[in-house]
């Protein structure tokens, strides 16, 4: 009788693993798959290497003015030119030290915070949100120390930019806690309906009607004699604006408490404000990051409208320098530079944002 | 001399300072003086500095001539019309753009979305990438690019891109024919709608049959037929009264047509590609929200991958796609109000713009134009919850 000898094992088909495996399942299965390839690849091989070739390989760099870009792809040229507006607005060059160090200090401050370890983190960030600004403002604005004064009028560029979004938010955040709980307190109807109207009103216009209003309207809404200059109208339209955003996102997280820990914090006698404060808005801040941080980047992107009411942040400095006569006709270059830096900026946060959602996604949700 | 002993068997009277509802009433009083005491003195502020800078007040400025010639009108309108045309013009512009950039976000929305998805790797970074381009950059910038750096180096009108020798792209517009309805083409609008009656009805009974007997009916291919069909015989019978008016290079320029113009056709494509982005995600997020389980019981009840997509699928990811997907029609629509940055005569650009320049009468054109945007939202989201109330879940 035959002893049974196993097959010895066969290595699998050539066809289904390896380089050519992974083809053969992610490019080419069935035929409309496959069709949907050489299409997608007929467009990449058509598209990519004059894209690349303007921008890289046949691109100018360095130089000092137009005669510098001959090589037919893009002048960055203009963008090397205009970098320092872009970035600092009409802001003197020689006091553009106080900006770097406004965003630089920001920075440093900022990166504990990104540390599992650090203990401080409520601190730091409460001296983020609630003092810093007044520093920074102190420093951008100067009149003290003996710092030279320069007008709000001279702000612009990519800090400005930045100082909008970020006043816009901090302002926003604790007006928009106060329109959730509002919109939450279902034993005081009038005040709901009140923060109701408030919030659906915001969320009904466009920012560039709010900013038109703040422009043209808030001043007749002043007594005699008093006036703000544009920047602090267009923060105000902005403020109000994000705090009904802010409220909505709030709202979320309220709604996501379970009924339980109200309910415990009224059994321990807690009033309203210590019950909030202590048990209800500390849970649901920190589910709610996530989408602060999507309203920021809202906001941020939306910055650019203030452009309507004669404010010049980095895209309206990038507007501002086409119009000059010796760079005329470089629209692509400052467009796609500014496209590159609102993308950095935006990308990372929402990568950041996602991030911490599956971060802090422990089971608060129903 | 003894205390008198407290009566324990009567609880003890609260204060009313501790009385929730006397709180409660007591915090909405003092809220509503604050607010109305504020709406006074913003009221009070706003009419004596309006006085004192000789602003004149209400809204007859409505019937003054504006004496501004707008770019583009969809009814008639000239330098002799009243500023309350004006406003119609520019309210009717704002919901042309805002029409054709809902079709067209839709359009591209769940293309990308569902290429997102695709089980084709190159298909899905492609998505991927085009996901995260156009969202990560301002609207407003892409506006920009679109009119300004792409528009503005469009080749003139003699060397236009051309398609077809139908249709012409140059620096000026995007020029496509416009149709001439002559007469007794009434007999093929009233065959259309006769037509899309007859589906209702058709559709209707074949969804009574499939209840009472299970047999299903070729829905999809008889409206289809009978949506083209009808309208086709009647058209072909009473001597296809329809002609092409098309656009013909003439001297400098274009004659005849229909021509897009440049402002429109930017805001458009930006608005568009902008909030397609958003909408990609949306519909990848409401198909992925249907867990796979559903996908494996419909197969193991024998329903064909076609079937599973229309019956199971597409009805549940659209309970999640609905919401979030009104919200984007509504962005689109108060982004729209962009367009006086590139200078498209909508709302926002002759009325709280040149209007308002002109007869300086800020509060009440604001309040308009706010009010317009307002009710345009209401009416969408008013929209979108009647048909997410048909679509949402029917439980017993």
């Amino acid at each position: 009788m035959a002893e049974f000898v196993p097959h010895p094992e066969l290595p699998p088909p050539a066809s289904s693993v390896g380089v050519i495996g992974w083809l053969r399942r992610n490019l080419f299965a069935g035929w409309l798959n496959s069709l949907l390839t050489v299409a997608a690849l007929y467009l990449v091989v058509t598209a990519l290497p004059p894209l690349l070739n303007w921008a890289f390989f046949s691109a100018d760099f360095v130089g000092e003015s137009r005669d510098a870009c001959d090589s037919g792809g893009a002048c960055w040229v203009f963008v090397n030119a205009r970098f320092s507006t872009f970035m600092y607005g009409f802001y003197p060059a020689a006091q553009a030290w106080r900006v770097d160090l406004i965003f630089g200090t920001l920075l440093l401050l900022m990166s504990p915070l990104f540390f599992k370890g650090f203990r401080y983190k409520l601190q730091l960030g409460g001296f983020i949100l609630f003092v810093y600004p007044w520093i920074a403002f102190g420093l951008m604005h100067g009149g003290l120390l003996g710092l030279p004064v320069v007008e709000t009028a001279k702000w612009g560029g990519l800090s400005l930019t930045l100082l909008l979004a970020a006043v816009g938010c901090i302002a926003a955040l604790p007006l928009g806690v106060l329109l959730a709980l509002g919109r939450r307190s279902t034993n005081m109807p009038v005040v709901q309906t009140m923060c109701v109207v408030f919030i659906e009103f915001w969320r009904g216009v466009p920012l560039i009607t709010v900013l038109f209003m703040s422009s043209v309207m808030l001043p007749l809404f002043l007594p005699e004699g008093v006036s703000f200059d544009k920047l602090l109208r267009a923060l105000i339209g902005i403020t109000l604006f994000q705090s009904a955003y802010m409220a909505e996102v709030v709202r979320g997280g309220l709604q996501a408490i379970p009924k339980g820990q109200y309910e415990a914090a009224d059994a321990l006698g807690l009033g309203y404000w210590r019950k909030m404060g202590l048990i209800v808005l500390p849970q649901a801040l920190k589910i709610v990051i996530p989408g602060i941080v999507n309203t920021f980047i809202a906001l941020f992107k939306d910055t650019t409208l203030v452009i309507i009411v004669g404010l010049l942040e980095i895209l309206g400095m990038v507007q501002n320098a086409l119009n000059d006569p010796n760079w005329l006709g470089f629209s692509t270059e400052g467009y796609v530079f500014t496209a590159f830096v609102f993308w950095i900026f935006c990308f990372s946060m929402s990568r950041y944002s996602q991030w911490l959602e599956r971060k802090l996604h422990t089971g608060h949700k129903r | 001399m003894a205390e008198p002993a407290p009566d324990l068997t009567r609880p003890a009277r609260p204060s009313r300072l501790t009385d929730p509802k006397f709180r409660a009433l007591v915090f909405q009083i003092l809220a509503t003086l604050t607010v109305v005491a504020f709406l006074v003195y913003i009221v009070h502020n706003t009419l004596t500095n309006m006085e004192q800078r000789g602003i004149s007040t209400g809204f007859g400025f409505l019937d003054r001539t504006a004496g501004f010639a707008i770019l583009q009108s969809l009814i008639p309108y000239s330098e002799t019309s009243t500023y309350g045309r004006t406003f119609v013009v520019g309210l009717l512009n704002t919901i042309l753009v805002s029409a054709l950039g809902v079709v067209c976000a839709t359009l591209i929305g769940f293309v990308v979305g569902v290429l997102r998805l695709s089980s084709n790797w190159l298909i899905k970074k492609l998505a991927t990438a085009y996901i995260e381009t156009f969202r990560n950059i301002p609207l407003l910038l892409q506006i920009f690019f679109w009119y300004f750096a792409i528009g503005f180096n469009l080749p003139g009108p003699r060397q236009s891109i051309a398609i077809g020798e139908t249709v012409f792209l140059n620096n000026r517009g995007l020029y496509v024919p416009a149709p001439v309805f002559g007469e007794g083409f009434g007999w093929t609008l009233a065959a259309i709608a006769v037509a899309i009656v007859a589906v209702i009805v058709l559709a209707h009974w074949a969804r009574r049959r499939f209840e009472l007997t299970g047999q299903s009916f070729h829905t999809v291919y008889v409206s289809l037929a009978i949506l083209l069909g009808l309208p086709l015989l009647v058209f072909v019978a009473t001597g296809a009264p329809l002609s092409w008016d098309m656009p013909a290079l003439q001297g400098f320029n274009f004659r005849g047509g229909l021509t897009v113009i440049p402002e429109l056709f930017a805001l458009t494509l930006a608005l568009s590609i902008y909030t397609a982005a958003f909408i990609a995600e949306t519909v990848r997020s409401g198909i992925q929200s249907v867990s796979h389980g559903q996908t494996e019981a419909a197969s193991a009840l024998g329903l064909r991958p076609s079937w599973t997509l229309r019956l199971v699928i597409i009805p549940q990811a659209m309970r999640v796609i609905i919401p979030p997907l009104t919200s984007q029609y509504l962005n689109l629509t108060k982004n729209s109000s962009l367009a006086p940055a590139i200078g498209y005569p909508d709302l926002v650009a002759v009325f709280a713009g040149t209007t308002l320049n002109q007869t300086g009468q800020a509060v009440e054109i604001i309040a308009i134009t706010m009010a317009v945007y307002l009710t345009l939202s209401l009416v969408i989201s008013l929209f979108m919850n009647w048909y997410n109330k048909r679509m949402a879940l029917k439980e017993r």
